[in-house]
């Protein structure tokens, strides 16, 4: 399919721009004008619609099929949720708009820290950071704050992360100029109590946890872990990927953890937007709130206000008081559980344990336990008898017209597939993807050549990931294409416009 | 209830299936100890209709941009997004697909994000973006952090014409990072390119934005000349609506350009979300934060698009990836990608020139001492109006009009001055409106 810059001519347009009569022309000077124009394409409106339509259709959204991208909770996003972000009130309101005209913008950020805190089971939110992998970051410099303030700063240096965590976890540990330590997991699927305790001294800040584990799994010994960190006086971070399988059921706060992330576009429905948005508000408990990023957004009486005076905060982690846009969405999908929340978390660790019981004896099951809301099987078996493996499976499954679950990953396990399915999903979804997933099995054996050459019925074929590091073509190379290179026409570049 | 999809019929035949008797069961490797033994303290579930009722009495205790006559900006600005951009990021296979990982099913996304790229490349002049950043704050500490590890160097300098709110995000990451922040003062609402020569010896980066926080053009090709001298890395902070009028970062000598994309393609929204761009020469391309979508060919030698260099990031490096970032700005930054399509070349530039423009008008019109007088502005510019800045606000926004920013929250002796933005969607009407409010 062709770029759209491949679709640009010369002297076409779409955009029109307000130029008042009468208005007189303002200049940069010389030296710092323009040269030469940005080579955007120059395009008629109807093309450009059709050209992003098209791209459309070259996707696969939670709204096109069954999305089962373990971790990443690929829940049903409701378009009410849309319908109430564009109101002219949320979608025109300027950031800066003083406190009397923002109100409702305030008292909503206020219910939701409020409702945030219930879920966790801790004291204070803060709604500012961009994304889980920045609530992350977050979280580890208010580590850094507390134990500076305490006078521990230079003793506690090292951060416990698990081997089985998201990449983020060590890499948010590196960027906050923390030392890593990993500690292994049991043949439970638990953290490995033994080096978990050889590991952590006074040296040791904190510990940054996924519960239930990328695994899928709940550490049966959290206590004790909370128990571990606590008596050393080091803090406990919990990575909240994997909220969706505990809403009501259990809180960070209660298993013991001092900060957790709440992934908005995970658990409470902001659509990924096919990577992003998201939002990563932080909960803390009470002794960590001084810390936490400026503006705090908090209710006074029966008004709602900023407060900038924290002179313990961190600072700010981004612009104003957070994507607010996401928590409009993320209110509204809220609003329609109530007090019922804790019915998502049981239907989505239901439908997961239906999966797991359908496909166990398809695939090999390396911790064998109930799972919580999400599961990993592996396809090592597929692959030493057949030499297919998790990734040839999951090019199967878009054959099937579904979106295959995440591989790979946790790295603990080889031939990953990490499967979650959430709980917006029918039992004959659940059952049509059973069904494929087990024939792709049987396909191994029998005739292993359409599987390792799927998927058949896709706008592209397998793509060469190593040609693309290689070459590194990042950009659209209009050197390359001489005919379509040339500069926009002149007239775009010199002609004076109209009525300036 | 919404959104479930169960029946009690089909969870009592999957919990056959499982081989437990009860949801309950499922739960059994949760320690007693740690299990919340009460109902979650929310409200009733509400319908559909009841939710829209009770975010439209939200909505309606904001007062947004257009039901006030609007010239506040200081770093987020009231322009016009076009209807094309809603219509196509309301389709679903984009609004809810994930990240590209699977690049057979995501073409769509892939192909539109090497089109960002290739846009955000143009714009300023250089070689390789990403595929965005968070905003416009957070991509100024990717740029500290980029070149930290390309120069060695553990310090950093800011402009005090800089976003203040940059400036803070800077100085919140700096110590995990191990850098020092030093500021460089502004002279009558420039830097001065000698200070910044002096002040970046030593220096790692120093960032400055064009137009700067006054509105103010800075002298930025001597100021990137000063920095390349002194040999850290000059990084521009560049609003893309101006990139239609004024010279690409890249053609003045910058390493690395960064930016608010929020003006191209992104409503106001209480701040976000919006996207921050980022993007630099290439020889800075392997330490790059976060996706860069790459071109490729398939087994059959069809063009297509990857995720590409994935050696830089988290889920490969942990804890030696160039950045964290995971979840970006994905669907805000195609938002910019269709609005400045939508624009092109000549609407860009038409763009900025109208802006540019109507500013120039305001500034006649209110009559007002400007706060430097000396400088050329772009579509934002400073003014003195002789009484504390937030009471005029107040007085003003009782006649309708929101007159602008009050820079005394962020510079000291400026109580008196008000950050005036004049975007195109601002008639001379309404410019007229607010010399009235300003005169009152």
């Amino acid at each position: 399919m062709k770029l759209i810059f491949e679709r640009s001519r010369e002297g076409r347009r779409a955009a029109t721009v307000p130029r008042p009569d009468g208005l007189a022309r303002a200049e940069a000077p010389q030296e710092l004008r323009r040269r030469r124009p940005p080579r955007l394409p120059e395009i008629p409106e109807n093309e450009i619609v059709r050209h992003f339509t098209k791209l459309t259709t070259r996707n696969f959204g939670i709204d096109t099929g069954f999305y089962p991208l373990g971790s990443c909770t690929m829940k049903y996003n409701p378009r009410v949720n849309e319908r109430v972000a564009a109101l002219p009130g949320f979608r025109d309101l300027h950031p800066l708009q003083d406190e009397e005209g923002s109100q409702g913008a305030l008292e909503l950020m206020v219910e939701l820290q409020e409702i945030l805190a219930e879920v966790t089971g801790l004291d204070a939110v803060s709604l500012q950071p961009a994304a889980g992998s920045q609530g992350e970051l977050t979280g580890l410099m208010l580590m850094r704050a507390y134990f500076a303030d305490r006078g521990e700063g230079d003793r506690r240096r090292k951060i416990v992360v698990a081997d089985t965590a998201h990449g983020t976890n060590p890499a948010s540990v590196t960027m906050a100029g923390y030392e890593l330590v990993k500690v292994d997991t049991d043949k439970r699927g638990n953290i490995d109590l033994d080096d978990l305790r050889a590991k952590v001294d006074d040296e040791t800040a904190g510990l940054m946890l996924t519960n239930p584990s990328t695994l899928g799994l709940f550490d049966e010994h959290i206590e004790e872990i909370a128990r571990i960190f606590h008596e050393s006086g080091g803090l406990l971070y919990y990575d909240g990927a994997n909220l969706n399988a505990v809403c009501g059921i259990s809180r960070p706060g209660d298993m013991g953890f001092d900060i957790v992330h709440i992934n908005l576009h995970k658990t409470f429905s902001q659509p990924h937007g096919g990577g992003g948005p998201g939002g990563g508000p932080i909960a803390v408990r009470r002794r960590l709130e001084p810390y936490l990023p400026v503006p705090a957004v908090v209710r006074d009486g029966r008004r709602y206000r900023l407060e900038f005076d924290r002179p313990k905060s961190i600072g700010k982690v981004r612009a104003f008081t957070g994507p607010f846009g996401v928590f409009v969405r993320s209110y509204a999908f809220i609003l329609a559980w109530g007090r019922e929340l804790k019915t998502m978390s049981e239907d989505a660790v239901l439908n997961a344990n239906y999966l797991l019981a359908r496909l166990r004896d398809a695939y090999e099951l390396p911790y064998d336990r109930l799972c919580m809301h999400e599961f990993v099987l592996s396809a090592r078996n597929l692959k030493r008898e057949h030499g297919i493996t998790a990734l040839d499976v999951a090019k199967r499954l878009m054959d099937y017209d579904f979106h295959p679950p995440t591989i790979y990953f946790p790295l603990v396990v080889p031939e990953a597939l990490m499967i979650e399915p959430t709980e917006t999903e029918t039992k004959e979804t659940l059952d049509e993807f059973a069904d494929a997933m087990t024939a792709i099995a049987r396909e191994a054996a029998e005739d292993p050549d359409v599987i390792k050459s799927a998927p058949h019925n896709r706008p592209v074929k397998r793509l060469d990931e190593v040609k693309a590091a290689k070459r590194a073509v990042v950009r659209y190379r209009f050197e390359d294409h001489p005919d379509l290179a040339a500069e926009p026409t002149a007239s775009a570049a010199t002609e004076a416009p109209k009525g300036v | 209830m919404t959104y479930v999809c169960l029946t009690d019929a089909d969870r009592e035949e999957m919990l056959a299936t499982i081989g437990v008797s009860s949801v309950e069961e499922l739960f059994r490797d949760i320690p007693e100890g740690v299990r919340l033994k009460r109902e979650l303290d929310l409200d009733d579930p509400l319908s559909e209709l009841e939710i829209v009722q009770r975010l439209e009495r939200l909505a309606a205790r904001n007062v947004p941009a257009g039901e006030e006559i609007s010239f506040l900006g200081a770093g987020v600005y009231d322009h016009y997004v076009p209807a094309i951009v809603d219509a196509i990021l309301e389709r679903g296979e984009f609004l809810t697909a994930y990240t590209p990982y699977q690049p057979e099913l995501s073409q769509g996304v892939l192909q539109a994000l090497f089109e960002y790229q290739t846009v955000i490349c143009e714009l300023t002049g250089m070689d390789v973006s990403n595929a965005s950043g968070y905003d416009g704050t957070t991509v100024a500490a990717d740029a500290c952090y980029i070149a930290k590890h390309a120069t060695g160097r553990s310090k950093v300098v800011l402009a005090e014409s800089l976003n203040p709110q940059v400036r803070q995000v800077v100085r919140t990451y700096a110590p995990g990072f191990g850098l020092e922040v030093v500021d460089v003062p502004h002279r009558e609402g420039v830097t001065d390119p000698e200070e910044l020569r002096a002040a970046a010896e030593g220096a790692a980066a120093v960032i400055f934005q064009q137009p700067n926080f006054f509105g103010c053009l800075e002298p930025a090709p001597e100021l990137a000349a000063a920095a390349n001298d002194a040999g850290a890395l000059p990084v521009a902070h560049v609003d893309p609506v101006s990139l239609g009028v004024l010279e690409a970062p890249g053609a003045y000598g910058c390493a690395i350009a960064i930016g608010e994309g929020q003006g191209a393609g992104n409503p106001l929204a209480f701040g976000g979300p919006h996207y921050g761009f980022i993007a630099a020469r290439e020889e800075f391309t392997r330490r790059m934060p976060g996706r860069i979508v790459g071109e490729t060919t398939d087994v059959d030698g069809n063009r297509g698009y990857v995720l590409t260099l994935q050696t830089r990031e988290q889920h490969i490096r942990r804890e030696k990836a160039t950045s964290n970032i995971t979840t970006n700005q994905t669907l805000l930054a195609l938002g910019g990608l269709i609005h400045l399509c939508w624009l092109g070349p000549q609407g860009l530039r038409e763009l900025g020139e109208t802006c540019m423009s109507l500013a120039e008008h305001t500034k006649d019109r209110l009559g007002l001492q400007p706060v430097f007088p000396e400088r050329t502005t772009f579509k934002e510019f400073a003014v003195r109006i002789g009484r504390p800045a937030v009471e005029a606000i107040r007085a003003a926004r009782t006649r309708g009009v929101h007159p602008g920013y009050p820079l005394g929250r962020d510079y000291e002796g400026m109580d008196d001055v008000l950050l005036v933005a004049v975007t195109e969607k601002r008639t001379l009407d309404e410019i007229e409106a607010l010399a009235g409010a300003l005169a009152a």
